[in-house]
């Protein structure tokens, strides 16, 4: 698919940085007049893809994360996350509903929610070297306008 | 902290507003804890009128206050549930296991 606009981040994995980056995703995706609930299943999707890089990736250290957001023809957003942490040794075990390996905190439904809120999920990992979920969201366009 | 918690008769209230994410899940599970075992209360109201976002960070919160107060024998229910929320929520199927009204 054509990629008609593209904004590149990068940042560290504290966790002061989830809110950054769902407001960043939220801010570029306004491009496509999204409604109200488009933009906060984006913003979830997000905030759920960041921080598992946060407390998984980089368990016992600051990493960096990179996000790059992306429209391409057809109005459709394309969200990319990457880290360079741990890696996932089962990504489908990884991606079923209620499995986590973090702490009480996490409640093992990020990649469920992801998957729910945008239209695909592509998640792409090698123990060691790292993790890239792709995410894409096609937005409709508004009729009454 | 994004929680202010009221006590009346043996029910605790528990507002909780602005962003609960991953960064301010802790502080707010911390609180939650906290005023449980100070208060013991028979029921445990969550009051969600002032969530802005949250995300399974959110899941996590209702799943162990829930739990908390199974141990103590009280029950716990959510009220004023954001439509944001309220989808992350039933992504996870938690209406099937908390009360929401």
């Amino acid at each position: 698919m054509k990629r008609e606009n593209c904004v590149s981040m990068e940042f560290w994995s504290c966790s002061a940085n989830e809110g950054f980056a769902r407001s960043a995703a939220a801010c570029f995706a306004a491009q496509l007049d999204p409604t109200l609930e488009e933009i906060n299943d984006i913003k979830t999707a997000v905030s759920e893809a960041v921080t598992n890089a946060i407390v998984h990736a980089y368990p016992d250290t600051i990493g960096k994360i990179s996000m790059r957001l992306s429209l391409l023809e057809g109005r459709c957003l394309e969200i990319v996350v990457k880290d360079r942490g741990v890696g996932i040794a089962d990504v489908a075990q990884a991606r079923e509903p209620l499995f986590t390996t973090g702490s009480e905190e996490r409640s093992g439904m990020g990649f469920t929610i992801m998957e729910s809120f945008m239209d695909t999920l592509k998640v792409r990992s090698a123990p060691g070297k790292g993790t890239v979920v792709t995410m894409r969201r096609k937005i409709a366009r508004r009729a009454s306008r | 902290m994004p929680i202010r918690c009221t006590e009346e008769g043996r029910t605790l209230t528990a507002e909780v507003s602005g962003e609960l994410d991953h960064h301010a899940a802790r502080a707010v599970m911390e609180e939650l804890d906290r005023q449980i075992d100070l208060t013991l209360p028979r029921t445990l109201v969550l009051d969600l009128n002032g969530l802005a976002f949250t995300d399974s960070s959110g899941i996590a919160v209702l799943l162990r206050a829930q739990r908390r107060m199974g141990q103590i024998r009280g029950t716990m229910r959510v009220v004023h549930t954001p439509d944001q929320a309220g989808k992350v929520f039933q992504a996870a199927g938690l209406e099937r296991m908390i009360r929401f009204e």
